[in-house]
């Protein structure tokens, strides 16, 4: 079997370097600090490939003895390593120390030095206990705790306060699908009298397929999806994660474009023995993710803060992943995490490169023609975007392309989804490259001559010579640049004829999550090169169309705007679903917190009795205070008036 | 004979005249005679009715109240005395120092 890395270390190594820096930190230089913490996720990285190096064909489990015990519930600290946490560790240490390296440079001279890298390294450990957990319940902490991480560095700049508000709202928000995964987790013990994934994923694939909707496996699967729209950002509850590019650049690319958020996705992955068995909640799962992915792509395309479009990229991508687990393509989806991974925390990584030489500017209308001063950004940025618009030979092709076909020709899938899967894609590449056009070819001045829109935009701020990044920024663009180039090649049917060394690699992992009763459907290898080469079309016509617009012809698309005004209005401003929110939910339960419990019932009730009981005794306190004059004779008077009732009532009582 | 309620009758008016003493008078001596009245006609209840039921209890309480009586007097003219060093006056209305 080879060597065993103790799989406990992996996580740990991350947690050192967050105490370390958190607790003594500030005596070191920055230089420290930093290699510091580069250094915790380095050698993580390393354990973790040399573990999944000598991963055999049987997940390995480690116990570290009993967590919680009482009565029959019972919780082991253990660890569960198969090809899917093999690949999630991997894809959140390698990608976590590219962006670790970055933030290096980033973060220099800004102020919180160790605070943010010991918040980091806090976010790894979780994230890491969160993939390697063996039972749901650890799980559960590393998911909680990653919620927090994400808070603390969402508002990380906490004296701005829409940064505080934007961790505030992150938080709360996914607290509530939380809520929906914690009932989920006392279902699961109450149905399989077990947390341990090695006891429950084989129960589960023994349960008949429930075929209508008020199963527990269905309860379960749908809760569970409560808790994955929550962290992973998808319909209704992805409104935290646009206000989460407040946060430094690294953390939106590490958090919340390549790992965290993908959560959802991966505990929907490792339930998928459940989700099979029940029909209802895949086709729920399938229509959630699919709406999400078309959603937030149509208000990525008119957004103008580059962050921001990145974020609703992010937020359709992973309504991508999630309907491709909805389909029962739970491969392609997690082959989809990892290079959506790559690429979007080059996305982010590129627009931090951005933000940074512009220093500070995130508007896009603003930017233009930074291809000469940024050439590395612009270069790993170029690729970044091919592998989003999924364009051979880039990676999201490969996974894109999947996700397509098995939303197709799945057993769950349909024409429908399919349709969805591919105005997405469409939509996907026309605005990461009206992005990439407004960003590095327009020219500054074609931008100011732009009418001014709602809002106006000030004369374009001349760059004061954007320059290109530090190295230690540059380096870990190169790196992605070419994992979202070559990434997407482990997973092409066609090139290694018909077995790719992804789908066998992670296989072992799905074996449970058979379809039970049904066959897939046999379709010919022609049909599915037809998709690929449809989808290929849909994306070069979606980057022919920016080019068009952004390029050759700005004008057409001020034509456009101003015809469609009203529509491009409604998009600009996210189909007003804050608003909406804020009117049903935030407004009512602000409103009756405040007046209800806070006015009426805390202020009104309970400090009133108290209030109303202190000023009554204190009443009767001072007229019985008149009783005792001082005056002898008056005492007197008390006792023969005190011996006449007492008489009286005795011979009262008495007779 | 004399009968019973003349005994009883002889000791309300006693006790009487002492509450009223006790209450209506301001010389801190005759106050403290008040109460001793009370005392006595409080005795001369137990008396009586001790005769009348033929039980010894009654003498017996009678012998614990003049016992009582015989400490309070001791006490109580010491503080009188006291009382009056102090404040060269027996009237109670002016011992009044935690008056309200």
């Amino acid at each position: 079997m080879g060597f065993n890395v103790p799989l406990w270390l992996i996580p740990i190594l991350p947690l050192a370097g967050a105490a370390w820096n958190g607790l003594w930190g500030k005596r070191y230089s920055e230089r420290a600090v930093g290699a510091l913490a580069v250094g915790c996720v380095a050698l993580s990285f390393l354990l973790s490939l040399l573990a999944v190096w000598y991963l055999g064909e049987t997940p390995r489990i480690e116990s570290y003895g009993p967590w919680i015990a009482a009565g029959s519930f019972q919780v082991n600290f253990n660890f569960y390593l198969d090809p899917l946490s093999a690949v999630m560790a991997l894809v959140v240490t390698g990608v976590g120390l590219l962006i670790h390296i970055y933030a290096v440079g980033y973060m220099a001279g800004e102020g919180g030095y160790c605070r943010f890298f010991a918040c980091m390294n806090l976010f790894l450990f979780f994230m890491l206990t969160l993939v390697l957990a063996g039972n749901y319940l650890l799980l559960f902490v590393g998911w909680e705790g990653v919620g927090l991480c994400s808070y603390l560095l969402i508002g990380f700049y906490f004296r701005k306060n829409d940064a505080a508000d934007a961790g505030k709202k992150a938080f709360i928000v996914t607290r509530i699908g939380d809520f929906g995964f914690l009932i989920a987790l006392l279902l699961l013990y109450w149905t399989f009298d077990s947390l341990n994934f090695a006891q429950v994923l084989p129960a589960a694939a023994g349960f008949p397929v429930e075929t209508d909707a008020s199963g527990p496996l269905t309860l379960i699967c749908l809760l569970l999806l409560l808790g994955a729209t929550g962290k992973s950002a998808q319909v209704p509850l992805y409104v935290w994660l646009p206000d989460a590019t407040l946060g430094p650049t690294p953390v939106s690319a590490l958090i919340h474009a390549a790992t965290m958020v993908t959560a959802g996705v991966y505990i929907i992955a490792r339930s998928a023995p459940l989700y099979v068995h029940a029909p209802e909640a895949m086709f729920v799962v399938a229509l959630v993710g699919g709406v999400t992915a078309l959603y937030a792509a149509t208000i990525g395309v008119v957004q103008n803060d580059i962050k921001r479009v990145l974020a609703y990229s992010t937020i359709s991508q992973i309504g991508y992943m999630v309907m491709a687990c909805g389909v029962a393509a739970f491969s392609a989806a997690i082959f989809h995490l990892v290079t959506h991974a790559f690429f979007k925390a080059l996305l982010f990584l590129g627009a931090g490169s951005v933000i940074h030489a512009l220093g500070g500017e995130q508007d896009i209308r603003k930017m233009g023609g930074l291809r000469r001063s940024l050439p590395w950004t612009y270069w790993t940025f170029l690729a970044a975007c091919l592998a989003l618009a999924a364009l051979w030979p880039f990676s999201g092709f490969f996974s894109n392309g999947q996700i397509l076909w098995e939303a197709y020709a799945s057993p769950y899938g349909g024409t429908g989804l399919w349709l969805l899967g591919l105005v997405t894609a469409g939509l996907s590449s026309f605005y990461i490259f009206r992005l990439f056009f407004l960003t590095f070819h327009v020219t500054p001045k074609e931008v100011a001559a732009m009418p001014p829109e709602e809002g106006g935009i000030e004369p374009a701020r001349a760059p004061h010579h954007p320059h290109e990044s530090p190295p230690i920024m540059t380096w870990p663009l190169i790196a992605l640049a070419v994992l979202s180039l070559g990434g997407g090649w482990i997973g092409s049917r066609f090139l290694f004829g018909g077995s790719d060394p992804w789908s066998r690699f992670i296989a072992p992992a799905f074996q449970l999550a058979a379809i039970p009763g049904e066959q897939a459907a046999e379709h010919p290898a022609e049909t599915e090169l037809l998709f690929m080469a449809l989808s290929l079309l849909v994306s070069l016509a979606g980057i022919g169309l920016a080019f068009l617009l952004y390029q050759l012809r700005p004008a057409i698309a001020d034509v456009l705007q101003a015809r469609f005004r009203g529509l491009h209005q409604v998009v600009l401003n996210k189909y007003f679903v804050d608003e909406f929110y804020r009117f049903v939910f935030v407004r009512p339960i602000v409103a009756g917190s405040s007046e209800l419990l806070w006015k009426a019932m805390d202020m009104a009730a309970i400090d009133g009795t108290i209030h109303r009981a202190a000023r009554r005794t204190s009443r009767v306190g001072d007229t019985m205070r008149r009783m005792q004059s001082g005056n002898i004779r008056s005492y007197a008077a008390w006792v023969v008036l005190g011996a006449i009732l007492l008489i009286s009532f005795l011979v009262v009582w008495v007779s | 004979m004399v009968p019973l309620s003349y005994y009883l009758i002889l000791s309300a008016i006693l006790f009487s005249l002492g509450a009223a003493g006790f209450l209506f008078k301001r010389n801190i001596v005759t106050i403290f005679l008040s109460v001793e009245l009370m005392l006595n006609a409080v005795n001369l209840t137990f008396v009586a009715l001790s005769y009348h039921l033929r039980q010894l209890d009654g003498q017996i309480f009678v012998f614990f109240v003049m016992v009582i009586a015989a400490a309070e007097a001791a006490v109580g003219l010491a503080i009188i005395i006291t009382v009056f060093r102090n404040r060269e006056s027996l009237n109670v209305d002016r011992i009044n120092l935690l008056k309200l």
